[in-house]
């Protein structure tokens, strides 16, 4: 009894069911930032908006969905946005190696296949360190973070790849019936997510160790098992997020988005997921990220510059950590009244 | 060896045999390595890491975890810097008092949300990271400082000595590192409230039911690394002769890797200022090291980050896992047969 | 026929109380923990506050030591003087130190540290007098006469000697009454006595104690009166003057228990677990185990005598170095507790909280973790349809009162969460169940009610090993007793055909 008021107290975050509650919040919250926006500036509720916000949400977001499941194991994954990088990388030789701008569109699918091998490779080896050596996620993955920065660096000496085939680019500028394809890439990835953690074994082992390692295992799951595939799912997700920047960028680059990591963990965060591990989904996450993007686009459009809206992301975060504090004070106050 | 080195833990003993090699490896294919002026040259350059350092292990030992500080110290560096320039200059004294003050107050920001708000570190200071620092940037438009007062960016040189290979120097920076780093292990090892605090990051309901002032212990441990941090900025002003705003931007992670390499635990109770120090050390030499060599800048941060997830593979706890499975398989020659 | 000698605590003599308590309640979220507690304790006393687990006895404690307020209302005096609204530094003040049940020792730090914290304590600044403190602390292990390296780090020391030190820093302090929540759980005759010796000592100087312990001849042994909690209300105090164990047992859990033991194993049909000559360095050596389908074996000795680790061997999470498992006489070679479960193995563990479930999951996906094969439509994926179908039909088989499935499992009380746990135990149909102090944190009521379960399961066939280190329970509940002691098995009782006390000197000596 005790123990679970207190781990209640300490984890606000909730349990899995009242997903529509969380959501409606959420849009509450998003509604309110639209209507301030597009009071505030009639250019805001147009389509430019639109198309800034769904190329530039494919990026983070992909970068947050391969940090969602880490953090739901219980861990963290620093090293999204250089393994992102360094995949690209890959890509980038495979299709250079396979004729550059003139590849074809195996060369392109051949490229895509081995960035996602890499992305594969790396979680794998990460997750391997720390479902098997102990080490904390946060040491391991940062150690794995400054190793593929200094890799990619080295490989490219600090500068870019470019010269990639049309139809890799199109991939990343284009658009299909009027939406854009990075949009379609995260929503695709984004199901994918929602299916691996509610609807297969690995899912409900991701959550069930994510809140006790031991008891899951005692339970008969495979735990160093599960723990190394979440980090390979995180790599192959950096992979595809690696992709995807390099087809709207037409270039590579070791350190593109890098400030992208820590406000990934602040979306998730933002999203419900509970920093002990264990509990979170899709769903919330990706409402986060489109309230952190609608911020950034409103503030762009409004001539300020994007370092206000990364100071109103923490600040919007810790407001939202003080608020679901109060009110959980406030519904145990009157609880107990009862 | 466990006899004469009874205060050593087993992850110090193995950084000091790793730095050795690494040393001794230098020693033989460099002819700078072992000089006084590269090693001063190391302990000037690192002196700005070690107070980082210092300041994050009292909040790793405490139980928490702490992302903005190296963003914090940049905050500092402006204040502190616009501060004395309106006061038309200011000298030393003002200046560590500023930039302790600053520090401490960002840090007691921290602890206030973490203690009274019951939010986890790694939430609080993940948004005030970028609370921080997108405030920072966009006040500042990521503008820097050149006109600092003259006597903050006049080199003060402690200690000199012309050798063969040019002028070996000390310069305040490392003293006030030492300063830092005795400060910081009175207050773990010597005094009541590092004990306090080293208790509440091994058992917090223990501590609580001892009466030790959790409040307290948040704002001092989370105010000591501001106020670290503060120094570090100050420092890093003074080094660099410049404030840019982006400078220490990402130090946070290499400062927190190479303390929890020297053996904080992440979630409190254990962690030493040798064992951090000797982290710091490890990356500094081979930075040092492969500079000396002549090896290229570019693999530098490959060569550390392989160096770091080699020292996880091999930590002490994993040798000790696989020293007792060695063990038992051993006296168990015969289960193969039985079973 | 005992009536208390003063249920109504103000009836007796107003002598001067040391500590003085009234109308003490405690409510956690919807749970009520104490019920309008009256509890007096006279300087220099010896009290026994007894009850069964979850009987509010740890919140008693944790209220007077100042973790917890009472709810409004309450009267708490300290020799005289309201002491309402104390936190933990002003009850160490006033002179209460407590020997918590889960110790609450800092695991990092070393012996001496942990038994002289009290002098790093304070909100002023201090330096660290470690000389002191090692001297101080010698001195305390030394008048308990054992002999711990001071310079130890407690994580590395065996429960026994961390208990030690539980005791020893409570002891160090000026204290004017203190609390031992079962301080003896797991030490030996011999560190038993030297703590009683250390109890009398207290008392002759004019400490009072508060003992809590399960070992009830123990309590009657040493202590004057007995307060009798039941369920987080209070039962009544009492003399100890002619006070018998069955006594206190029947005010302890409200009822007349007519135990039975079960009849005499008839002895025939081939085992279904046969265990020959396993040994695990340090843990357990040459065990020979038997157990026939329908058989409920008992497996008693104190903590730390390697029950649980000869368990987990069998349950495929510690690998023995010698010797053979054979299930219906097939040799198992186990590397890990899945090639157990698929082999027919099931293991309720002794830890429920860290171990047997995940508390803060929802109770639906504690049932299903086990069985998540099973659970597995055409295409793959898990069916949530078939969860729930296995998830209601095994709420419904083991009467578990739940809200929702949906509810995290820490929402229940400890015999549905037991109930919890043996869902997904049974959900794998086990031919071989190993239950580990299935008890722990469960209360009376629903003692019987798991033990009615267990019953069942063996009727059915199965074959249950029974850990416990409540002799009663295994006394009770099985077929046969088997004994062990420092990793060997050393005895086997037949309950049909021995007494419990038999057991229980054998036991405890």
């Amino acid at each position: 009894m005790s123990p679970s008021v207190i781990s209640r107290l300490m984890n606000p975050a909730g349990s899995k069911s009242p997903a529509a509650g969380e959501l409606a919040g959420m849009g509450i919250v998003l509604g309110v930032l639209v209507v301030s926006f597009s009071l505030l500036s009639d250019r805001f509720l147009t389509g430019a908006t639109f198309d800034s916000i769904a190329f530039q949400l494919p990026e983070l977001g992909l970068l947050a969905l391969a940090m969602l499941i880490p953090l739901l194991s219980g861990g963290l994954n620093l090293a999204i946005t250089f393994s992102a990088n360094f995949s690209a990388l890959v890509m980038a030789w495979v299709v250079g190696w396979l004729g550059g701008p003139e590849a074809g569109m195996s060369g392109i699918l051949l490229g895509m296949l081995a960035a996602l091998l890499s992305g594969a490779l790396i979680g794998w080896a990460l997750g391997a360190i720390v479902a098997y050596t102990g080490a904390h996620p946060i040491l391991a993955s940062l150690a794995m973070m400054i190793f593929l920065r200094g890799l990619g660096e080295f490989l490219t000496r600090g500068g870019s790849v470019s010269g990639f085939p049309d139809a890799l680019v199109g991939l990343g500028q284009g658009t299909w019936l009027g939406i854009p394809v990075p949009l379609l890439v995260f929503a695709a990835c984004a199901a994918l997510w929602a299916l691996i953690l509610n609807r297969t074994r690995l899912g409900f082992s991701i959550y069930m160790l994510g809140s006790n390692t031991e008891a899951t295992r005692y339970s008969g799951i495979s735990t160093r098992r599960a723990l190394t595939l979440v980090y390979v799912l995180s790599g192959v997700m950096c992979a595809v997020a690696g992709i995807i920047m390099t087809s709207r960028f037409n270039s590579v680059r070791v350190g593109h988005g890098e400030a992208y990591l820590l406000i990934t963990v602040l979306a998730c965060f933002l999203g419900r997921v509970d920093p002990f591990g264990g509990f979170g989904r899709v769903a919330p996450v990706v409402m986060a990220l489109i309230i952190l993007q609608v911020i950034s686009s409103g503030l762009n459009l409004l001539g300020t510059n994007q370092h206000l809206a990364t100071a109103l992301w923490g600040g919007i975060l810790i407001a939202v950590m003080v608020v679901r504090y109060l009110w959980g004070r406030l519904r145990d106050r009157r609880r107990r009244r009862r | 060896m466990r006899k004469f080195l009874p205060r050593l833990g087993s992850t110090e003993l193995w950084l000091i045999a790793v730095i050795a090699v690494i040393c001794g490896g230098l020693a033989l294919t460099t002819d700078t390595f072992l000089t006084l002026v590269n090693l001063l040259d190391l302990l000037n350059y690192s002196a700005v890491n070690v107070i980082f350092a210092a300041g994050l292990l009292v909040v790793l030992v405490a139980g928490g975890i702490d992302i903005s500080f190296a963003v914090a110290a940049s905050v500092v560096q402006y204040l502190v810097a616009t501060t004395l320039l309106s006061l038309g200059g200011g000298g030393w004294v003002l200046g560590f008092a500023l930039s302790i003050g600053f520090g401490a107050l960002l840090g007691a920001f921290n602890a206030a949300l973490i203690h009274h708000f019951r939010i986890i570190s790694i939430v609080v200071t993940i948004a005030t990271f970028n609370l921080f620092f997108g405030l920072l940037m966009f006040f500042t438009d990521g503008v820097s400082i050149y006109n600092l007062p003259d006597w903050l960016v006049e080199r003060v040189v402690l200690f000199e000595h012309e050798t063969a290979n040019g002028w070996a120097e000390l310069t305040l920076p490392v003293a006030v590192m030492a300063v830092v780093v005795l400060a910081t292990w009175l207050l773990l090892r010597r005094l009541n409230l590092g004990r306090q605090l080293f208790a509440m990051g091994d058992n917090p309901e223990a501590a609580r039911r001892l009466g030790i002032g959790i409040a307290k212990m948040h704002y001092l441990a989370y105010g000591w690394l501001g106020a670290c941090a503060g120094i570090a900025g100050l420092m890093q002003m003074h080094y660099a002769q410049e404030v840019v705003p982006n400078a220490l931007y990402g130090r946070e992670l290499d400062v927190l890797a190479a303390v929890v390499l020297g053996g904080a635990r992440l979630g409190g109770g254990r962690g030493t200022l040798l064992g951090a120090v000797l982290g710091l050390a490890l990356i500094a030499i081979t930075q040092n090291g492969l500079n000396l060599l002549g090896i290229s800048p570019y693999a530098f941060r490959m060569i550390v980050g392989a160096i770091i997830l080699i020292a996880i593979c091999m930590s002490g706890e994993t040798l000790d896992v696989l020293r007792t499975r060695l063990a038992r398989r051993r006296a168990a020659p015969r289960q193969e047969v039985l079973s | 026929m005992h009536t208390p000698i003063h249920s109504q605590p103000g009836d007796i003599d107003p002598g001067p109380w040391l500590l003085r308590l009234e109308h003490v309640s405690k409510r956690f979220g919807g749970v009520q923990a104490l019920d309008d507690i009256a509890f007096n304790v006279r300087p220099g006393e010896v009290l026994c506050l007894a009850g069964e687990n979850g009987c509010g006895k740890s919140t008693l404690i944790k209220t007077v030591s100042g973790v917890h307020a009472p709810e409004p209302g309450a009267v708490m005096q300290w020799d005289g003087q309201d002491m309402l609204g104390i936190d933990p530094a002003r009850a160490r003040e006033l002179g209460i130190q407590v020997i918590w049940q889960d110790l609450a020792l800092f695991p990092e730090m070393s012996v001496a540290e942990n038994i002289a914290f009290e002098r790093n304590l304070g909100r002023r600044p201090r330096l660290v007098k470690t000389a002191a403190m090692r001297a101080q602390a010698a001195e305390i292990l030394d008048s308990l006469g054992v002999n711990i390296d001071l310079d130890a780090r407690v994580a590395s020391l065996s429960i026994a000697n961390r208990q030690l030190v539980a005791i020893a820093r409570a002891l160090i302090a000026n204290a004017r009454l203190v609390f031992m929540d079962e301080p003896t759980a797991s030490l030996s005759r011999h560190e038993t006595e030297a703590l009683i010796d250390i109890v009398r000592r207290l008392s002759a100087q004019g400490i009072a104690v508060v003992f809590v312990s399960h070992r009830l001849a123990e309590v009657l042994d040493i202590c004057s009166r007995v307060t009798v909690l039941r369920d987080g209300c209070y039962v009544g105090t009492y003399s100890t003057e002619g006070m018998t164990q069955s006594r206190l047992t029947e005010l302890m859990t409200g009822r007349q228990f007519d135990y039975r033991t079960r009849p005499a194993p008839t002895g025939d049909g081939e085992p279904r677990l046969s265990v020959r000559g396993l040994t695990r360095q340090g843990e357990y050596r040459d065990i020979d185990l038997d157990i026939r389908p329908g058989e409920i074996v008992g497996l008693t000795g104190r903590l730390g005598a390697g029950r649980t680790e000869l368990a987990l061997s069998l349950f495929g999470m510690r690998r023995p170095e010698r010797g053979q498992i054979l299930l219906d006489g097939r040799p198992l070679r186990m590397t890990s507790n899945r090639d157990a479960i698929r082999a027919g193995i099931a293991y309720v563990s002794e830890d429920r909280l860290s171990l047997g479930l995940v508390q803060q999951q929802a109770i639906a996906d504690n049932i299903a973790i086990t069985v998540l094969g099973r659970l597995l439509n055409r295409a793959g994926l898990l069916s949530p349809r078939r969860q729930t179908g296995l998830v209601a039909d095994w709420i419904r088989r083991l009467k578990v009162k739940v809200g929702s499935p949906q509810d995290p499992v820490s929402s229940l009380s400890g015999g549905n969460q037991q109930r919890i746990v043996l869902a997904k135990w049974l959900a794998t149909e086990p031919r071989l169940l190993i239950l580990d102090s299935p008890t722990v944190g469960v209360d009376v009521g629903a003692r019987a009610g798991i033990f009615e379960i267990v019953a069942e399961l063996a009727a059915q066939g199965m074959a249950i090993l029974l850990i416990s280190d409540e002799t009663p329970e295994v006394y009770f509940n099985a077929d046969r007793v088997l004994h062990m002691r420092d990793g060997r098995l050393v005895e086997s009782f037949i309950p049909a055909h021995t007494e419990l006390e038999r057991i229980e000197e054998a036991v405890h000596a």
